[in-house]
C-alpha cells in the first residue's frame, strides 16, 4: 500500500531539501569546529584533550549528565502520567509550571539557586551551620543541571500520551492487570521512542549547559570545572585550538547517546523480526 | 531493556568522577586563587615558582587551585560563598565589593604596596600593519573613516577603562568644557563597529573577523595578541596620554582564616612583588614597580602620561555612578 | 486527600497511580522549580512598583524587547517549517546518511551556546565561508538582527524536530493508507490526515523554541554586534545588571521574560487540551 509522500519525486525533493538545509545549517558549524580543533594537527588536539584538567572536566561532565538523566526520567514519566491520564483542577497550571526552566535565562537560573543556597541565602546559611556547602561544588552543578533539563522528558511524553489516549491501559486494568504491569507492558512500549528522545535531549543539554553552571560552579580548575567551563577558559586565554577540541568532544558525547539509541532501535527491530 | 548497561556505565562514571576529585583532595594545604579570565597562563607560570619557594622556606608542600572568570562574576561567587583565599583581579571595584561585604579588610589597598596592585597596565591600541589610518592618539579615533573595536563598557571593565581614558583625554584637550567633551565622546562611541561583551570577543572581532581599524584593550593584552597572531601583521600604539589600570590583589580574610591559610595567602601575594615574579610579570607584558626589572624592560614599555581614575573622576564609585549606571552619561551619549 | 479521591473518582478513569505520580510531580516541582523561583521574587520585593516599572520600561531595555521578540518570532517560523521537514524525512524515509542527520539534530543542545555563537559568527562574518558568499550579494548576516535570528534558530531547532518526531513515529500506517486509498493527493492527504495529528506537537515545539530564544544569551552575543538600541537583546540587559551587582534589576527584567514566556506556554497548553478533546470526540 502506498503511503503519503511515497512518490519518488516528492521523496527525493524532501530528502534533498532536508539534506541541503541541514548541511548548511547544522553540518557546516560542526565541520568548522572540527577544522579548528585539528587546525594544528592531531598531536596538538591530543595534547589538549589528554591534559589532566580536560580529563577531569570530562569526568565531571559525564558524571553530572548520568546523575541528571534518571532524576529527570522519573519526574518526567510521573508528570506525564499525571497530566495525561487524570483530569483534576490545576492540571494546565501544573503542566505549564514545568516549562519554567525554558522561560528563565540560564544565567538567571543559576543566580536564583545561588541566592537560595549560597552564603547569604536562607537555606545556604542553615547548611553552612553544618559545614555543608552545595554551591561551588558538584552537588550545586547537579542541582542547576536538573533544573535546566527537567522539562525535556515530560515535554516529549505529554503530546504523545495525549494523542494516544488511555484506552489500552484502561482495558488492561479492567482485565485485572496491576498498575505496574500495565505501565510496563502497555504504556512503556508505546512511549519508548518519546522516552528515548527525552533522554537524548536531556543528555545533550546536560553536557552542554554553560550559563547556569557557570554561576554556581566557582570554576575551580580540576575540581568544579565542567567541560563547557573549561572550554570557555581555554578560549579566553587564547588557546582556541584547545577550546574547539573540547567543543568537538562535547559534540562527540552527544553522538554517543545517539548511537545508544541506534543500538536500541536495532535490538527492537531484531526482536520484532523474531517474534 | 538496556537499562542495566546504562546503569553500569553510570556507576563507572560516578566512580571515575569520585576518584578524580578524591585525588585532588589530598592531605596538603591548599590555596585557592580567584582570578580574572585571561590570567590562566600567567598564574600557571607563577604558582609552581611559589610552591617551590614555600617548600624551601617552610619545608611544606602546598597545592594551589585556580579559578578564572570575569572579574565581577568571580567576586559574586565569593560573595555567595566560594571559599577563595586570595583574589587577583583586574578591577578595583570588584575587590571593593568584597570589602563592602566585610570579606576583605576595609583598608585592603594599604595592605600591600602600590595600592595593593603588584603590576599594572594601561589602555593601548592595536592597529593593522603599517598603521594605514595613522592612529597615534585619542583624537585620531574620532575621525570619520576610523572604526574601532573595544569591549562594551556596560559589561567589561576593560571597556570602562577605554571609555574613561578617552574622557580623560578629552577633558585635558577641551579644558573641561562639558559640551565639547560630550560631543567628542558621542563621536568616539559612534565610531565603534562592534560592542563585544568582553576583551576576548573584541579580539576575535578585530583579528579573525577583520572588523575595524583599531582594537583598544589593555597594553598587556594588545602585546600578547600581537605575539599570538603575528608581529608582522599588527602594530601596538601606546597613546601619549592614557589611563592607569591597576590589577588589585587582596586576601579574603574570612575565608583564609576558615581554611587555615592566612599565612600562606599573605605570603602568596607578597611573592608577587619579588624581583623574580616581577620579571615574570613583565614577560607577560604587564608593567611592574621593581626598579631593576623596570630598567631591564624599558624598551618594551614606552613612556606615557597615566591618568588616574581617582584624580580625574573622584573615585571609582563616582565614575560608575555618573558614567556607567543605567540612564547615566554613557546611556545618554549612545542614545540616537 | 479525601478531596483528591473525589477528583479521581469524579473522572471516568480507572487507572491507578494518581497518588504516586501526583506526589512525585508536586514534590519535584515545588523543590526544584518553585522554591528557587521564590528567590527571584524575593529580589523583586526590594523594589517599589514605580522602581520596577522604571527598570522594565527604560528606553534601552524596551528596544531590546523589540529586537528579541522580532528575531525570536522569525527564528520560530523558520524552525517550524524546517523542523517539520526534518522530522518527516527522518521518520518516513530511508536514505544514506540518515543516522548522521538524526545525530546532527541534537548538536545545538550539546554544544555550549558560546561555541555555537563563536562558530556561527566565524562562518557568517564577511571573512567566513558563508559570509564570504552572502555579503557580495548584499546580504549581511553577522552583526545584524538576521544574525540574532540565525543564532536563535540554531539553538532551538531540536525542540521542533524532537517533539514532532515521536508523534509521527507513532502514527500507524493505516492512517495514511486509508487517506491515500480514498484517492486524495499527497498534499491534501497530508493536510487533512497527518497535520491534525501532529499539529499539537508542532505548535508545542515551535512555542518552546520561541520561548527558549527569548532567554538565549551565549549564542547570540558573539554574532549580534550589540549596538545600543539596534542589536542589543534582553538577555544582555540582564547580564549588564548582574555585572553591576544589581540583582533586583536583573530579576526585574528576568521576570518580564518569565511572565511573557509562561503566559504563552499556558495558552498553548490550554489550546492543546481543547484541541485533543475535539480530536478524541469530546473525551480527552
Amino acid at each position: 500500500m502506498r503511503r503519503i509522500g511515497d512518490a519518488p519525486v516528492v521523496r527525493r525533493l524532501l530528502i534533498g531539501a532536508a539534506l541541503v538545509l541541514s548541511a548548511l545549517f547544522l553540518l557546516l558549524p560542526l565541520v568548522a569546529i572540527f577544522a579548528q580543533a585539528f587546525s594544528e594537527g592531531v598531536m596538538v588536539f591530543w595534547a589538549n584533550v589528554s591534559n589532566t584538567f580536560t580529563l577531569h572536566a570530562i569526568g565531571l561532565t559525564l558524571m553530572i549528565a548520568l546523575l541528571t538523566i534518571p532524576v529527570c526520567l522519573v519526574f518526567g514519566v510521573a508528570l506525564a502520567w499525571l497530566v495525561t491520564r487524570f483530569s483534576f483542577p490545576g492540571r494546565r497550571i501544573l503542566q505549564t509550571l514545568i516549562d519554567i526552566p525554558f522561560a528563565v535565562s540560564p544565567v538567571v537560573a543559576g543566580l536564583i539557586y545561588l541566592l537560595l543556597y549560597g552564603r547569604n541565602g536562607w537555606i545556604g546559611t542553615w547548611l553552612d551551620g553544618y559545614d555543608i556547602q552545595l554551591m561551588f561544588s558538584w552537588p550545586g552543578i547537579l542541582m542547576v543541571t536538573i533544573f535546566v533539563t527537567c522539562p525535556f522528558v515530560a515535554r516529549e511524553l505529554i503530546p504523545l500520551m495525549q494523542a494516544q489516549g488511555s484506552r489500552e491501559e484502561e482495558a488492561a486494568v479492567t482485565l485485572g492487570a496491576s498498575g505496574w504491569t500495565t505501565f510496563r507492558r502497555v504504556t512503556l512500549p508505546n512511549i519508548r521512542w518519546a522516552l528515548l528522545y527525552g533522554v537524548i535531549l536531556t543528555n545533550a543539554r546536560a553536557v552542554g549547559e554553560f550559563g547556569a553552571v557557570s554561576v554556581v560552579s566557582g570554576a575551580i580548575r580540576g575540581k568544579t570545572n565542567t567541560l563547557p567551563l573549561h572550554l570557555e577558559q581555554l578560549y579566553q586565554d587564547y588557546n582556541a585550538v584547545g577550546a574547539f577540541a573540547c567543543a568537538a568532544l562535547l559534540a562527540f558525547i552527544a553522538l554517543l547517546t545517539l548511537s545508544a539509541k541506534a543500538g536500541l532501535e536495532w535490538r527492537a527491530a531484531r526482536r520484532e523480526a523474531f517474534a | 531493556m538496556a537499562l542495566p548497561t546504562i546503569f553500569r556505565r553510570s556507576l563507572i562514571a560516578i566512580a571515575l568522577g569520585v576518584t578524580v576529585s578524591g585525588t585532588a583532595a589530598a592531605q596538603e594545604r591548599e590555596l585557592l586563587n580567584s582570578s580574572y579570565d585571561i590570567a590562566r597562563e600567567l598564574f600557571a607560570a607563577i604558582n609552581p615558582e611559589f610552591q617551590a619557594w614555600w617548600q624551601e622556606e617552610h619545608g611544606e608542600e602546598i597545592a594551589i587551585s585556580q579559578s578564572h572568570g570575569g572579574s565581577s562574576a568571580q567576586a559574586r561567587a565569593i560573595l555567595q560563598g566560594l571559599r577563595a583565599d586570595v583574589v587577583t583581579f583586574n578591577q578595583v571595584t570588584d575587590v571593593q565589593v568584597l570589602a563592602d561585604a566585610g570579606l576583605v579588610a576595609e583598608d585592603w589597598q594599604d595592605a600591600f604596596e602600590n595600592n595593593a596592585s603588584p603590576y599594572y597596565s594601561t589602555t593601548a591600541f592595536l592597529v593593522r600593519k603599517g598603521n594605514p589610518k595613522g592612529i597615534e592618539s585619542w583624537d585620531d579615533l574620532v575621525k570619520e573613516d576610523v572604526q574601532m573595536v573595544f569591549p562594551n563598557p556596560k559589561t567589561s571593565g576593560n571597556g570602562r577603562y577605554t571609555y574613561l581614558a578617552a574622557w580623560g583625554f578629552a577633558e585635558n584637550e577641551f579644558d573641561g568644557d562639558e559640551e565639547q567633551i560630550e560631543e567628542f565622546m558621542r563621536t568616539f562611541l559612534a565610531n565603534v563597529a562592534v560592542f563585544d561583551t568582553g576583551g576576548r570577543g573584541a579580539t576575535t572581532s578585530f583579528i579573525e573577523r577583520e572588523i575595524g581599524d583599531v582594537l583598544i584593550s589593555f597594553e598587556s593584552e594588545v602585546n600578547n595578541i600581537r605575539g599570538e597572531y603575528g608581529s608582522d601583521d599588527y602594530e601596538v600604539i601606546v597613546p601619549p596620554v592614557s589611563i592607569l589600570a591597576e590589577f588589585p590583589v587582596a586576601v579574603v580574610g574570612e575565608n583564609a582564616e576558615r581554611n587555615g591559610n592566612s599565612d600562606l595567602a599573605q605570603s602568596y601575594l607578597e611573592y608577587l612583588y619579588t624581583e623574580e615574579t616581577q620579571r615574570l610579570l613583565a614577560g607577560f607584558n604587564y608593567r611592574v614597580h621593581n626598579e631593576t626589572v623596570v630598567e631591564e624592560f624599558a624598551d618594551q614599555f614606552p613612556e606615557t602620561e597615566l591618568l588616574e581614575v581617582d584624580e580625574v573622576f573622584g573615585s571609582w564609585d563616582e565614575a560608575m555612578e555618573t558614567h556607567f549606571e543605567g540612564g547615566a552619561l554613557l546611556d545618554q551619549l549612545q542614545r540616537r | 486527600m479525601s478531596q483528591l479521591a473525589t477528583w479521581r473518582t469524579g473522572s471516568t478513569r480507572v487507572l491507578p497511580g494518581f497518588g504516586l505520580s501526583m506526589g512525585i510531580s508536586v514534590l519535584f516541582i515545588s523543590l526544584v522549580l518553585l522554591l528557587p523561583i521564590t528567590g527571584l521574587f524575593g529580589q523583586l520585593a526590594g523594589l517599589s512598583l514605580a522602581e520596577y516599572w522604571a527598570i522594565i520600561t527604560e528606553g534601552r531595555v524596551v528596544a531590546s524587547y523589540m529586537v528579541t521578540i522580532g528575531a525570536a518570532a522569525v527564528a520560530a517560523i523558520i524552525n517550524a517549517i524546517f523542523g517539520l521537514l526534518l522530522a518527516w524525512v527522518l521518520v518516513r524515509y530511508d536514505f544514506p546518511g540518515k543516522r548522521l542527520l538524526d545525530a546532527l539534530m541534537d548538536l545545538p543542545f550539546a554544544l555550549p551556546t558560546a561555541v555555537a555563537g563563536i562558530t556561527l559568527a566565524t562562518l557568517y562574518a564577511s571573512s567566513g565561508w558563508m559570509g564570504g558568499l552572502l555579503e557580495p550579494l548584499g546580504f549581511q548576516v553577522a552583526y545584524t538582527w538576521v544574525g540574532i535570528a540565525l543564532a536563535m534558530a540554531f539553538t532551538s531547532i531540536p525542540f521542533v524536530v524532537r517533539t514532532v518526531q515521536p508523534v509521527l513515529e507513532d502514527l500507524p500506517a493505516e492512517v495514511d493508507e486509508a487517506a491515500m486509498s480514498l484517492g486524495a493527493t499527497d498534499g491534501v492527504a497530508f493536510r487533512r490526515v497527518i497535520l491534525p495529528h501532529i499539529w499539537p506537537a508542532l505548535v508545542t515545539g515551535t512555542g518552546l523554541a520561541f520561548v527558549r530564544s527569548l532567554g538565549e544569551f551565549g549564542a547570540i552575543i558573539f554574532i549580534a554586534g550589540n549596538m545600543p538600541y539596534e542589536t542589543e537583546i534582553t538577555a544582555l540587559m540582564i547580564f549588564v545588571k548582574l555585572q553591576e551587582y544589581d540583582y533586583a534589576g536583573a530579576s526585574a527584567i528576568a521576570s518580564v521574560v518569565l511572565f511573557v514566556s509562561l503566559a504563552l506556554l499556558l495558552a498553548i497548553n490550554v489550546w492543546q487540551g481543547r484541541f485533543v478533546r475535539r480530536l478524541h470526540g469530546g473525551k480527552g
